[in-house]
């Protein structure tokens, strides 16, 4: 009889276990079908999912018609672009083609034409009088032979209105160390990956298989640039840095843990032909408002040294972040605060050791002629799904790309597992 | 008599196997313990604190083939590094991760059998000789 008791007991018990976790289960399920697709926004916007699980999305790009363009990191059923109908109508961006045999990062549509990277090389495919690409099998290469060494490697490109097309190509190394990111390794100086990465290069859009000697090295000294756009307003070319990893760890003698977990910044620049940003001799640290000295070129946290010619920031957002989309809204359908303003996607990071992992989101900075008029602030949050990131693996979606649509609504990819969100404005 | 002393040595037997198994899994215990410490202070920030990596750029630790598999193989990876792109499950990581060849024998068999019994792992551990045997191939 009592072991009778005991068996009710334990099955009661479980009956109670089960159904709390049953009403947790759709709690949170109730939570990812709000009406902002998981997404916190301000006041007024509005965003939802019209794309699901297309894999490792990169950047977008958006034709006319409103079809979306989908850079692909790999390459899946025999593509690495992928073709998404207009969503403006029913809400979903159905899959239309799958093209383009190479994994890769940029993606941008310019007069009359289709241009995407791999991680090494530039095509672009012609497009038709509805801007639809016209032989997804005929792509002519553009740019071949950049560097690619694994680290920073993706070839994100921006085009301008004078026949350009401008790749970043990133630095195979943290902070070109003669053994990178190995403790105690010095800096090598001057150092020999700017010759050919660490910088952005300028090539004519429309001349095909160009190489390293037929472009034009517009800028140097930007670590590993993802997002970057074309300002119209001041005709002008824009970009966000992935500042270096691991300068409290590697140099904890001149850094106190929570400081370093702030330094350095991720830099918005404003590019001009010939500048030099700094890396890998020189980081930007916020607190001070200074471009340092990098502890591997003798720094201290402290001294400026050759830095003092380096240039500035026109934005300085909190370290390691990761920048990997960009773009300057053009649209109308926002309220006028983000006319000509721009949006940053932050893929997240994984090397804030003391302070928690940061980003994660979409954040926007309000401009007035081609210049910052405001601060910073969160646009759109959530995307990872979970309010304390200890893990980069804890994050459920990554942002990654940005692309305006003909109507003004902003899409937002993610690299994780490949949602596509939607944001548009419907007013308070 | 005979069975006395059968059922004796059985149960010396049985004894002696009890007393080898409590001394080696303190021995493991401890290891793991300072193989933790070892670990949040040179192999967390890229590896994380799950272990998970970081999807495309720094390797998990969780079960793979790396971790659990040649114990000789993964020793010569804190050894010397790894400056390859490396392929895990269809994913590919892209980031260097540089030689901890400083570490002592010691600390390399602690954190190694840490993460061999961390993060939903279970594997045998690494001893200090084999570190050093492995550091001895290098030189």
């Amino acid at each position: 009889m009592k072991h009778f008791f005991k068996i009710v007991y334990c099955i009661a018990i479980l009956c109670i276990a089960d159904t709390s976790y049953a009403q947790r289960k759709t709690a949170v399920k109730a939570k990812t079908t709000t009406v902002n697709a998981g997404l916190k926004l301000p006041t007024g916007f509005h965003a939802s999912i019209i794309a699901r699980d297309l894999g490792v999305a990169r950047h977008m790009a958006v034709n006319s018609k409103g079809d979306i363009y989908v850079k692909m990191d790999r390459v899946k059923n025999s593509g690495g672009i992928i073709e998404l109908s207009n969503p403006a109508d029913n809400g979903i961006a159905r899959k239309k083609t799958v093209f383009g045999e190479y994994g890769g990062t940029g993606i941008a549509i310019k007069n009359g034409y289709l241009y995407a990277s791999s991680n090494s090389n530039i095509y672009r495919y012609k497009l038709n009088a509805d801007e639809q690409v016209e032989d997804t099998g005929k792509a002519e290469l553009i740019v071949s032979g950049l560097l690619d060494r694994g680290q920073h490697n993706s070839k994100s490109i921006a085009l301008d209105n004078d026949g350009n097309i401008y790749v970043n190509i990133g630095a195979y190394s943290n902070s070109c160390q003669e053994h990178d990111r190995e403790n105690g390794s010095k800096g090598m100086d001057p150092c020999p990956i700017l010759d050919s990465a660490g910088g952005i290069w300028q090539f004519k859009a429309d001349k095909q298989n160009q190489t390293y000697g037929d472009g034009v090295r517009y800028a140097t000294g930007t670590r590993n640039v993802v997002g970057l756009d074309w300002n119209n307003e001041i005709n002008s070319l824009f970009v966000m840095q992935h500042g270096r990893d691991q300068i409290g760890t590697m140099f904890p003698q001149f850094y106190e843990a929570k400081y370093a977990d702030e330094i350095p910044a991720e830099e918005m620049f404003l590019v001009k032909k010939g500048m030099n940003f700094g890396w890998p001799y020189c980081y930007y640290d916020p607190m001070q408002n200074k471009k340092l000295l990098a502890p591997e070129y003798g720094g201290d946290g402290k001294q400026v040294g050759r830095c003092a010619e380096m240039e500035k920031p026109v934005v300085a957002f909190p370290a390691h972040m990761a920048p990997d989309g960009l773009l300057f809204y053009t649209g109308n359908m926002f309220p006028e605060k983000y006319k000509n303003g721009a949006f940053i996607a932050f893929h997240g990071s994984w090397n804030r050791n003391v302070t928690g992992q940061e980003g994660y989101f979409v954040a926007f900075v309000p401009f007035k002629d081609g210049k910052p008029s405001g601060k910073w602030e969160v646009f759109a949050n959530g995307f990872a799904g979970v309010s304390k990131i200890e893990s980069t693996g804890d994050a459920k979606y990554r942002p990654c790309g940005l692309a305006q649509a003909p109507d003004g609504s902003l899409y937002v990819s993610d690299d994780n597992k490949g949602n596509i969100w939607r944001i548009t404005y419907k007013g308070k | 008599m005979k069975k006395i002393i059968i059922t004796g040595i059985l149960c010396l037997l049985v004894v002696a196997y009890i007393f080898a198994q409590a001394k080696k899994q303190p021995l493991a215990q401890a290891s793991i313990k300072r193989g933790q410490k070892v670990f949040e202070s040179t192999c967390i920030v890229c590896h994380q604190k799950n272990g998970g990596g970081v999807p495309r750029l720094n390797p998990p630790l969780i079960k793979t083939k790396y971790v659990l598999g040649d114990k000789s193989q993964l020793v010569q990876i804190v050894l010397k590094g790894l400056n390859q792109p490396i392929e895990i499950e269809g994913e590919t990581y892209n980031n260097v991760m540089p030689s901890f060849a400083q570490l002592t024998d010691e600390q390399i068999a602690d954190v190694l059998t840490y993460v061999r019994n961390s993060f939903g792992n279970k594997a045998s551990a690494v001893t200090p000789a084999l570190v050093k045997a492995e550091r001895a191939k290098t030189q």
